[in-house]
């Protein structure tokens, strides 16, 4: 199991660098479905987990001359006050309704996805101009 | 600026929410009322989420709910993909990705909602 979930990591990994997103939507179920935490724990765990890999990405993306430093820095500061009630709330959901409000999320995210894939958008094009 | 603070709000909430990072919510809010391009906007959303996930992590772990060990676990793999998933970002065709990154989520999804 902790071979598979590792693994599911690198996977996890690969697409966030790939999508910008990813590596937290994929992590969560991960701890949940294969290592057994509850749903608050994975949630609180992946967001420490993520961090590795946004170091390594933002890295990466620096080096391609595509971070905005100033607004990375106030989008940021600007997310604390939003994460402290996040959390309360988290915590203050029954562990089924916030897997179930999780499980919608990835729903969510599958049918942008999946919008974006057969709508591409000029700006996501560029991507293939710059490289 | 206010726009800015006012996106790192919402993304916040959903971050803390869902144990994600709220690049899904922090990229298009850039691009729609920031005009940032994609490409921009998803390299500033990395850097941004940096902020956000830490101090998620921070206030989750004042409550005792982290498992460190286990975030290493996937973290640290995580880490060496991310680098591997940004170079093959620069040439890869990604529609064929995207759509079998959206059908792997849709069963995940479908698993934990029954």
């Amino acid at each position: 199991m902790e071979i598979l979930a590792a693994l599911l990591g690198l996977l996890g990994g690969v697409l966030s660098g790939l999508f910008g997103v990813g590596g937290g939507i994929l992590f969560v179920p991960t701890l949940v479905l294969v290592l057994g935490l509850t749903q608050v724990h994975a949630e609180a765990t992946s967001l420490l987990a993520i961090l590795p890999a946004l170091l390594a990405g933002a890295w990466r993306q620096q080096r391609y001359g595509n971070v905005d430093g100033r607004a990375a820095l106030l989008v940021g500061l600007g997310s604390i006050a939003g994460v402290a009630g996040g959390v309360e709330l988290a915590k203050a959901l029954p562990e089924d309704v916030l897997r179930r409000l999780f499980a919608v999320f990835m729903l969510v995210v599958a049918a942008t996805l999946a919008w974006r894939a057969f709508h591409p958008k000029p700006a996501y094009s560029s991507k293939r101009d710059a490289a | 600026m206010a726009r800015l603070l006012a996106i790192g709000l919402v993304a916040g909430v959903f971050s803390a929410l869902f144990g994600v990072g709220g690049g899904i919510v922090i990229v298009p809010l850039l691009v729609s009322l920031a005009g940032f391009d994609g490409r921009r906007a998803t390299g500033t959303s990395l850097a941004a989420i940096g902020i956000t996930a830490g101090a998620g992590a921070l206030f989750y772990g004042l409550h005792g709910d982290l498992k460190v060990g286990s975030a290493a676990l996937i973290g640290l793999p995580a880490a060496l993909g991310a680098v591997g998933g940004v170079a093959l970002q620069q040439r890869l065709q990604t529609r064929t990705l995207t759509i079998g990154f959206s059908l792997l989520l849709t069963a995940v999804g479908i698993r934990l909602l029954v």
